[in-house]
């Protein structure tokens, strides 16, 4: 998709156009990787220790419930991703360019800016019903204090929708340029056959945009086994109510600096690195969105 | 067939304005809270405005804590962001260019393993990166964060994209049948043409950078040069009504929010003032051809 005109060419000064980049994604990338996967078969005098620290880890009685925790928030997140972003960036396109749809998308976008522990923070606020702006809701649920809210089987809905919030409005901003690529003509066409705004929606707009909401899917699924911060402040804030071994991560930094078990923690870092590394790979191989000659 | 056009409309219209308030009031809510004393955030209207005082009691006391501790965590993020910033753009922007406009060994495998290492969250190597980091005795070193965050996959990613989709290859041929050079053809030629997507992978950047928390949190433990976005952590630490064992440091409720919005500035600020261009760098990037 890159190289529309004529071939790279060699070239001798490429080497040095390159040697900043690969210094640092061999440092950063290739040898931290390495250095894991050495840990990880390895016990804490060095020698080959085989798989007994992926035992030790899947034996571990928090290990499972941390893997089903994950899965449920992952369930969760990717279908509020793929139905509402799809959903909003297809009522926004039929907005056009107008205002109204550019201050929408603008208003979407805004919380990208508070990733990380600040949005956590804001919704450890949200979710208690003493300060919450949406108290009135919480109370009507049946909640009354934050221990309520945050109890451990609403974590899951709640660690999606935090995620939604902070992550939702850069994919639809992306969704709806991809929408802005399909050609009138197409539309057109699908409009003069006597197709509605949903049949169109259905038939015509989604499966043109197949590939971005793989890709979406893909990157919200490698970073959702990730999750980190938000159960980690959760439990900070929580008085005891959330653990803090609720997902794999946070049981690799346990073993890593409460257990002092790095080479436990490196089996479990490399096991999200499979994962990650597996999901990258087919997407790389399978959905030709990184074409690259 | 009127009502049959305006319901729809209606239903739309409904749908899109629920989700502005679903996205904006948490960060309203925010500002407000910031104005408030802890007494009002519990007791007035949760979207009411406070005062400026209790918003000026708060910035005292929130500056107050730990000696100035937040303007230390906010000076701690920007050297670290825009330190990786400088070194992401001058690394990744060459690249970028070399992969799409030259040919050399490796670079097949150089681009794979841009996409792969692109595609796998930054937090899956934390904990490796700390053994790694340990290994060399560089725990608690600001490089320690800084180079990390600048390996940027992505922006190379970003680069080689646009390199290779938006510069007119005659150009450069020109310029080489002029006699420049490879570098001075990159120099003047594809680096004044690139400056969209030099902005772009420098917003991406900032922002991941900024907003990172699980890097500094392991390697830099307890200490005075953690980030804010750690340093919220602490606060939160501080607060009765979260953590009840929180001694003679406590922290408001009202100081953590206005804490939160001050971490959060800096990149509301960027994205504000670029949110015309990003939008239309997003995209070019989305249109293949």
């Amino acid at each position: 998709m890159t190289t529309v005109g004529s071939r790279p060419r060699p070239s001798r000064a490429a080497p040095a156009f390159v040697a900043g980049y690969v210094t640092l994604l061999v440092a950063f990338g290739i040898v931290p990787t390495a250095y894991a996967i050495y840990f990880a078969f390895t016990d804490n005098e060095g020698a080959f220790a085989g798989l007994a620290n992926f035992a030790v880890a899947a034996a571990d009685f928090r290990f499972l419930p941390a893997i089903g925790h994950v899965a449920l928030y992952l369930v969760c997140w990717l279908a509020a991703l793929v139905v509402l972003v799809v959903a909003l960036a297809l009522l926004l396109h039929r907005l056009g360019a107008s205002g109204a749809g550019r201050t929408l998308r603008l208003l979407y976008y805004l919380p990208g800016a508070l990733a990380g522990a600040a949005g956590v923070m804001v919704w450890l606020f949200v979710l208690d019903p003493v300060v919450s702006p949406v108290g009135f809701l919480l109370r009507a649920l049946g909640y009354e204090t934050f221990g309520q809210v945050i109890a451990p089987g609403n974590l899951p809905v709640l660690f999606a929708a935090i995620a939604f919030w902070t992550g939702a409005g850069g994919w639809i901003v992306v969704l709806y340029g991809a929408l802005n690529t399909i050609s009138t003509e197409v539309l057109e066409a699908a409009r003069i056959d006597g197709a509605g705004a949903w049949q169109t929606a259905w038939r015509t707009q989604i499966p043109l945009l197949r590939k971005w909401i793989v890709y979406m899917v893909i990157l919200a699924f490698a970073g959702g086994t990730q999750l980190f911060v938000e159960p980690q402040l959760l439990s900070q804030a929580s008085v005891g109510v959330a653990g803090r071994d609720y997902s794999p991560n946070q049981l690799s930094y346990d073993f890593a600096f409460q257990n002092d078990n790095v080479n436990t923690a490196a089996a479990i870092s490399v096991e999200l690195l499979v994962v990650g590394l597996v999901v990258a790979a087919v997407f790389v191989v399978r959905s030709g969105f990184f074409d690259a000659d | 067939m009127r009502t049959e056009r305006a319901v729809p409309g209606l239903l739309r219209a409904a749908v899109l304005g629920l989700f502005a308030v679903f996205f904006v009031l948490p960060v309203v809510w925010l500002v407000l809270a910031a104005t408030k004393t802890d007494d009002q955030l519990v007791h007035d209207s949760p979207l009411s405005f406070g005062s400026w005082s209790a918003l000026r009691a708060n910035w005292d006391a929130l500056t107050g804590y730990q000696s100035g501790a937040i303007l230390r965590w906010l000076g701690n993020s920007a050297v670290y962001s825009f330190a990786a910033l400088v070194i992401t753009l001058a690394v990744a922007i060459p690249a970028g260019y070399a992969l799409a406009l030259t040919e050399f060994r490796g670079r097949r495998a150089l681009l794979i393993a841009t996409l792969v290492v692109m595609l796998m969250p930054n937090a899956t190597l934390v904990v490796p990166l700390f053994l790694e980091v340990n290994a060399v005795h560089l725990i608690g070193s600001m490089w320690s964060i800084i180079l990390p965050y600048a390996c940027y996959p992505f922006g190379v990613y970003l680069a080689y994209i646009y390199f290779g989709a938006a510069l007119p290859r005659d150009l450069l041929d020109a310029a080489k049948l002029d006699g420049c050079s490879e570098f001075a053809a990159f120099r003047h030629i594809a680096l004044p043409l690139a400056a969209p997507v030099v902005a772009l992978v420098g917003f991406f950047s900032f922002v991941a950078n900024w907003t990172n928390y699980f890097l500094p949190y392991v390697l830099l433990p307890g200490s005075d040069q953690v980030p804010v976005q750690v340093g919220l952590g602490t606060l939160l630490d501080n607060v009765p009504q979260f953590n009840p064992t929180a001694g003679a440091a406590a922290v408001q409720r009202p100081e953590v929010a206005l804490a939160t919005l001050l971490a959060i500035t800096p990149v509301l600020v960027v994205f504000l003032f670029s949110q015309r261009f990003l939008v239309a760098g997003l995209l070019s990037g989305a249109t293949k051809d």
